[in-house]
């Protein structure tokens, strides 16, 4: 006794194909299937039916790798807190609800196919600055170069985004800002990154202005989807590490 | 029964998109020490247009607490006022002569005001060129509220009601008491009974101008790199609070002259 459900999804079968909203109804889902096994079993269906299946992106399936990712309802990863899609069950939806499954919808990230879209405009940001020019070498002896741990949680908690994008596809203005603080932030706060704070800050920003997001306004809407709960003053920080860049 | 699957286009290779921008394409070939993607400077950049919003956003808003202050004189009576009308067209005589300095403050102004319009303009634009195809599903809001999200037309609003104030009590075209009236008269005529629908349009915009401001308070202070998460909650406390005492200290006035109380 499972659940009946309607969806409509994205269907686009390349970068340059227009695309359009399908609806399809996929029967008998268990309430524990993980959003992206319930598209796994439609996908069963329409291999069989000789259909073209849905494309989408996933890898680890355990909330870690940030390659799933898709707007449910008009919400990036779904209306569920802190979770990325892999990681979101079906018993948080109604028997017979529609949903909408949509791909993340920003310039810079073009469609693929389907609900796959392509964030190598993140990679640039990060080949820009969100790296620390040192010879890494072995690990250095605990407390050799201390940290403060106030610091080292902060660098902690903004380390842990895992570049899923769904700050863009969530933020009104398309900015990627979230996500290229949180690189900022990550490796600004820590001794090893602190020589190429000011340029580093330059470097990304300016990256993601010339990959074509959109600006912060401030409307917090990318850390209330954040399956990662990247706060919103790491994009302070990345502000302030600019302006003093700019000086 | 065995399914023959063909190798259908989910598994075939993708194409990549061939419209990427030459500027993409040398960063992302070039390391970036030596050649570091300038992208027309701070001024070009979106954080530094933010800046710029931020600052001359700050100097507006105390230009407000100013000009809020000024009005309130209306209720100690027409020589209050007029006097303090008077003063600000003869501060700083003599070593400045008569209105020399309210006419830097106004030039101020004016900058500030285009500056501040200049930068949404173009960040408006950057931000629309960003979402080319929109989503289906109606996207909600997960986060602040709703004066994030009146910014841009609240500016607007704000823009037109300021066009109307400047012709109605600064020149008087629109005032019944005209240019040659006092500012006093000027302001009891201007808000008489008859006309309440200037006074419900005031009323209007300068809610929005408290929408305006309850976000763009604490947000210039994120901008500029001066909040943190432990200070969001003082900040917007204080943005509230200044936003609310800015709206009804404006009001007062209005109200003040439309319910016979300055008359």
């Amino acid at each position: 006794m499972g659940m009946n459900l309607t969806l409509k999804v994205w269907r686009q079968k390349g970068p340059e194909d227009k695309g359009r909203m399908v609806t399809y109804r996929v029967e008998d889902v268990s309430p524990d299937m993980s959003f992206l096994e319930m598209l796994d079993v439609l996908n069963e269906r329409l291999i069989l039916e000789g259909d073209d299946p849905v494309a989408f992106d996933h890898d680890c399936r355990e909330g870690i790798c940030g390659m799933c990712g898709m707007v449910i309802n008009g919400v990036a990863h779904g209306e569920q807190v802190a979770t990325t899609t892999c990681q979101l069950h079906m018993r948080h939806f109604a028997d017979g609800a529609v949903i909408t499954v949509e791909p993340w919808r920003a310039a810079p990230f073009p469609v693929v196919k389907d609900l796959v879209v392509d964030r190598s405009a993140f990679d640039r940001i990060i080949q820009a600055g969100g790296f620390v020019s040192v010879p890494a070498g072995s690990a250095p002896d605990a407390h050799s170069v201390p940290v403060k741990k106030a610091d080292a949680d902060a660098a902690f908690d903004a380390a842990t985004c895992i570049g899923c994008g769904a700050c863009v596809a969530a933020c009104p203005n398309g900015s990627a800002s979230l996500f290229t603080a949180a690189k900022i932030t990550h490796l600004g706060l820590l001794p090893q990154g602190a020589p190429e704070r000011d340029s580093r800050a330059r470097d990304m920003v300016e990256q993601m202005d010339a990959e074509g997001f959109g600006g912060c306004t401030n409307t917090g809407e990318c850390t209330a989807v954040c399956p990662k709960g990247i706060p919103l003053d790491t994009i302070a920080r990345m502000n302030r590490d600019y302006l003093r860049a700019a000086r | 029964m065995t399914a023959t699957i063909e190798r259908g286009s989910a598994t075939a290779p993708v194409i990549p998109p061939e419209d990427v921008p030459a500027k993409k394409a040398k960063a992302a070939g070039a390391p970036a020490r030596t050649a570091p993607p300038r992208s027309g400077g701070f001024l070009g950049s979106s954080s530094g247009k933010k800046a710029v919003m931020a600052v001359t956003g700050a100097v507006l808003v105390l230009f407000l607490v100013g000009h809020m202050a000024g009005n309130l004189k209306s209720f100690f009576g027409a020589e209050s006022f007029n006097a303090y009308a008077d003063f600000l067209r003869t501060m700083g005589e003599p070593i400045f002569p008569r209105r020399v300095l309210l006419s830097l403050v106004e030039v101020v102004l004016v900058v500030a005001v285009g500056l501040h319009m200049w930068a949404a303009v173009s960040l408006a634009r950057r931000a629309g060129r960003a979402r080319p195809v929109g989503y289906a599903a109606r996207r909600r809001s997960r986060a602040s509220g709703y004066a994030t999200h009146v910014m841009r037309w609240g500016g607007v609003t704000i823009l037109l009601f300021v066009i109307w104030h400047l012709l109605d009590l600064t020149f008087g075209a629109v005032n019944p008491a005209g240019w040659d009236g006092t500012p006093y008269e000027r302001l009891v005529q201007g808000f008489d009974p008859s006309r309440w629908w200037v006074t419900v349009f005031y009323a209007v915009a300068l809610v929005m101008v408290g929408l305006h401001l309850r976000h763009g308070l604490w947000s210039a202070f994120q901008t500029l790199g001066l909040a943190s998460s432990r200070s969001y909650r003082p900040l917007r406390g204080v943005a509230t609070l200044v936003s609310a005492v800015l709206v009804l200290g404006f009001l007062a006035v209005p109200l003040a002259v439309a319910a016979g109380v300055i008359k």
